[in-house]
């Protein structure tokens, strides 16, 4: 996020697009309802599904799924063209607006509801609630980025706050909800195959020696490493022959598992480090048992930026050691010498190495924290980024073309499957299904499907369906209503029986390399029908 | 001076003199501010006043009757006396009556020791109930796995409906008939199983008696006997404070408070208030597992570890660095990344490292 979850009761319009912010982020989503209860803030959600916030949003925005560059740059157009766009701060801040309006220039809201399914009107009225909002804030998730086109849909998303002056102000922003606890953190801390921590890129021979000295060895690898999806593919090809996977279930949560088990298979050795033997752990050659969050010291850096403490509560079960732990001691087994006294010795080695996290330490973050950048031991934290300028300098309009998703519906395969997760289960169930209070409330995978579909196709709620796509099929119990649209159905991917995965398509979008799982041709019947 | 700030001259049990406070603050919150003491009940700082339970009851110079100081409007010369003999008596009065119309026996209550009723009663000297009354008990609502809800113990101070409807804004319960028939119910008096509740534990958090219990709690630690140890939840990205109840190495119950500063102010959802006992699961992996023709047996962390050096090396020796890729975790701690990707790039030399974040 750019801005701070506080911030959002200071919006005068918040825009939430492809986030079931009620189910995945509740707390948000309490605070968005407590703004709206306050009589200040508006709210506009853009969503296929008919989410619980819609109930508490002005207005509501029914896109048919893979259409996001396309009404964002129909809002775009009717801003442009109403003359409602931040003038003074698009000279002043941003470059390229040209190409922008070049671009978003073929949107027209007939154009828009043509390709988007959502009402010329509608547009035009959510297009003037956020551009006349003093502060409008963009609330968005995975059903913005987990498409073919999902940095198209990000920059547009960006591009779209910039033309209405909302990036640099409080209660504004440009704010991805992320979905787990520490995604941020992993990513800030170097989880990524072509940066060390902070985003120092592995190109830069600058950093690589900063690094270098610090981890004590001579020379760091300056060829960025593969991505997920890249390195089961190298696994399928025999290119990658050993894989250590710690704390990820990539056999259920990755798209096209029959490719991911085969990935796996192909390993000449494969080493697993999780709390539980979870379906990926099966695999393995070796499984390592890990310490869970209640167990263990930390940090959690969460979607606002704010690094957190963990802090141990209770003994882990048996053997089981904090993560970080089991490493360092593989390391000593390799001959590289790796040891801490404790987490928050870790802590301080990353704070000295990472610029943003330099004025961080435990004694610091155990009163609530801090957000990054915090460069200084003097420094409050950042509550909102790009306040007085963009890193690059002047904040950049991208134009950019909607294309459609990369498989369709046809006669065959008539649905459009969009998967995602439910309020009670979390990721691949694997803790989730293990607790008594959640199964209790959502016990199996239910595939939402429209009460006309299901009329016609004579499918009533507790039925049991079969989805089948080009790549594998399932079975599961059918519910019936009204929060998909007509053509869509909905099937969350916290179950492994009923491993929807086998269905999604691998179809990455080329920059980010992220999945397209909101999109893909299915076909829906009745179990015992062929 | 600051043309906002206000003074009010103050009666109060421990406490005589002037205090300052804002315009546009009420009476309690003044008096709070300064740590003077008023008792309470319905009203939390969470929440919007109330008004309902009529302990914060104050006499106030040049004002008729006992107004509440929760719902009164401070005003800039007030003489404010919270302790009188009138007061007190009548404070008293209030608890007796919702002593009579309930049945608040603290040794069958899961909260002895965290009540605030039992408090208020101890603090104002209650031995006996002067009133009777013909008070009939009211069936539990134990419908589901998180909350019990025993209307016995309910004084309707509304907080729950408040906390549910202002705080979460779920609107789920509400007060519902007149008179002795009150009550908080759902809509049309369902079970909160079977009613639009999504759990969130807001309202039990907020209960200042026994009528909302979190039931995987129950009889598992008296309130005295849990240490909290405050961390940040596990689930989503949200990040919220909150504190685990811990006894005898078990995590007994999930809590948080809008006095620990974070993201959530004190709210959770049903995950990290509700969805913990997988931690003492027992599937949890306990020893390292070494796979042998096929199937896993138990080693120790010094053979497990050995093998892995040694596979990897010779992995490395033999097809490069780069033929090895790690998956480091959105699950695990920023340290246990960071370590991660020190071994892949310092240790093995590769940059062949993930992890699930476009998932």
């Amino acid at each position: 996020m750019t801005n701070s979850i506080e911030e959002l009761e200071k919006a005068d319009v918040i825009l939430v697009a492809g986030s079931n912010t009620t189910g995945m982020h509740p707390v948000i989503a309490s605070t968005i309802k407590r703004a709206v209860r306050s009589g200040k803030t508006k709210v506009v959600v853009v969503d296929p599904r008919k989410i619980e916030l819609v109930n508490h949003a002005e207005l509501w925005l029914r896109p048919k799924p893979g259409t996001d560059v396309a009404w964002l740059n129909g809002l775009m157009h009717v801003i442009i063209n109403e003359d409602l766009h931040a003038k003074g701060y698009i000279a002043e801040r941003t470059e390229g607006f040209e190409d922008l309006k070049q671009a978003v220039s073929t949107y027209s809201p007939e154009r828009v509801e043509e390709i988007s399914g959502i009402p010329k009107a509608d547009l035009i009225e959510a297009a003037r609630l956020y551009a006349k909002a003093p502060a409008a804030s963009i609330i968005y998730a995975m059903g913005i980025t987990q498409h073919i086109n999902g940095t198209d849909g990000v920059k547009s998303v960006a591009n779209l706050a910039m033309l209405c002056g909302n990036v640099g102000i409080e209660g504004g922003g440009v704010n991805p909800l992320r979905g787990q606890n520490n995604v941020q953190g992993a990513c800030d801390m170097g989880g990524l195959p072509n940066v060390f921590s902070g985003y120092q890129p592995v190109t830069s021979k600058e950093v690589r020696e900063k690094m270098g000295r610090a981890w004590g060895v001579e020379s760091l690898p300056e060829k960025p490493g593969l991505t997920i999806v890249e390195i089961v593919d190298g696994a399928v090809k025999g290119d990658i022959k050993a894989m250590y996977i710690m704390g990820e279930n990539p056999v259920v949560s990755d798209p096209d598992s029959h490719h991911v088990r085969r990935g796996l298979n192909s390993l000449d050795f494969l080493v697993v480090q999780d709390i539980f033997l979870n379906r990926t752990a099966r695999l393995a050659d070796v499984v390592l048992p890990a310490c869970c969050f209640a167990e263990k010291d930390g940090t959690f850096t969460n979607t606002e930026r704010r690094v957190q403490l963990v802090r141990k509560a209770v003994e882990p079960p048996g053997d089981a050691r904090p993560d970080w732990e089991i490493l360092c001691d593989l390391a000593r087994h390799m001959g590289y010498p790796m040891s801490y006294p404790n987490a928050s010795a870790i802590f301080d080695e990353i704070a000295s190495l990472t610029p943003s996290y330099a004025g961080m330490d435990y004694a610091r973050l155990a009163d609530g924290g801090l957000q990054w950048p915090c460069p200084s031991k003097d420094h409050p934290g950042t509550k909102y980024l790009h306040k007085d300028g963009f890193a690059r300098g002047k904040g950049l309009f991208h134009g950019i073309e909607w294309i459609s998703p990369a498989e369709g519906t046809d006669e065959k395969y008539p649905f459009l499957l969009t998967t995602g997760r439910v309020l009670y289960q979390y990721h691949t169930g694997t803790m989730s299904r293990r607790s008594v209070a959640l199964n209790e409330r959502y016990p199996e995978c239910l595939v939402e499907i429209n009460e006309e579909d299901a009329e016609r196709l004579g499918i009533k709620s507790g039925d049991k369906i079969r989805v089948s796509s080009r790549r594998g099929r399932i079975e599961a119990t059918a519910s019936v209503g009204d929060s998909v649209d007509l053509g869509t159905i909905f099937i969350p991917f916290h179950f492994a029986e009923v491993p929807v995965n086998e269905l999604t398509i691998a179809a990455l979008d080329p920059i980010a390399k992220i999945p397209e799982f909101k999109v893909c041709a299915v076909r829906v019947e009745m179990v015992g029908e062929e | 001076m600051d043309k906002d700030i206000i003074t009010l001259t103050v009666h109060g049990k421990d406490f005589l003199g002037k205090v300052q406070g804002r315009k546009g603050q009420t009476v309690l919150e003044v008096l709070r501010d300064n740590h003077i003491h008023v008792p309470t009940l319905c009203y939390h700082p969470k929440m919007p006043p109330y008004g309902g339970c009529r302990l914060c009851i104050v006499e106030i110079e040049n004002m008729r009757g006992l107004p509440p100081s929760c719902t009164t409007p401070a005003v800039d010369g007030m003489v404010v006396h919270t302790h009188t003999d009138r007061v007190f008596q009548v404070r008293k009065s209030v608890l007796e009556l919702l002593l009579a119309y309930g049945d608040h026996n603290c040794l069958l209550c899961e909260q002895t020791g965290n009540c605030e009723l039992q408090d208020l009663v101890y603090e104002h000297g209650i031995e006996k109930i002067r009133f009777k009354s013909d008070y009939k008990s009211k069936p539990l609502d134990d419908s589901n796995s998180m909350i019990v809800r025993d209307p016995n113990k309910c004084v309707l101070c509304g907080r729950c409906v408040r906390a549910c409807l202002e705080v979460q804004v779920n609107g789920v319960i509400d007060v519902a008939l007149r008179g002795s028939d009150s009550c908080i119910s759902t809509f049309n008096g369902m079970s909160l199983k079977d009613s639009n509740c999504v759990f969130c534990g807001e309202c039990v958090s907020v209960c200042p008696t026994g009528a909302l219990t979190f039931k995987q709690a129950r009889f598992k630690g008296r309130p005295w006997e849990l240490k909290k140890v405050q961390t940040t939840c596990t689930y989503c990205g949200v990040g919220c404070q909150m504190e685990l109840n811990i006894k005898d190495n078990e995590i007994v119950k999930v809590t948080s408070s809008h006095e620990i500063r974070g993201p959530n102010v004190g709210n959770l959802c049903i995950k990290g208030r509700f969805g913990y006992d997988w931690v003492k699961h027992p599937d949890r992996l306990k020893t390292p597992l070494i796979r042998e023709e096929g199937i896993f047996r138990e080693a120790s962390w010094e053979e497990a570890l050995s093998l892995i050096a040694q596979r990897f090396e010779n992995i490395r020796v033999k097809s490069g660095p780069d033929s090895i890729a790690f998956f480091t975790s959105a699950r695990c701690t920023n340290e246990e990344n960071y370590i991660m990707s020190k071994f892949a790039r310092a240790v093995i030399g590769t940059n062949n490292i993930d992890h699930c974040a476009r998932l």
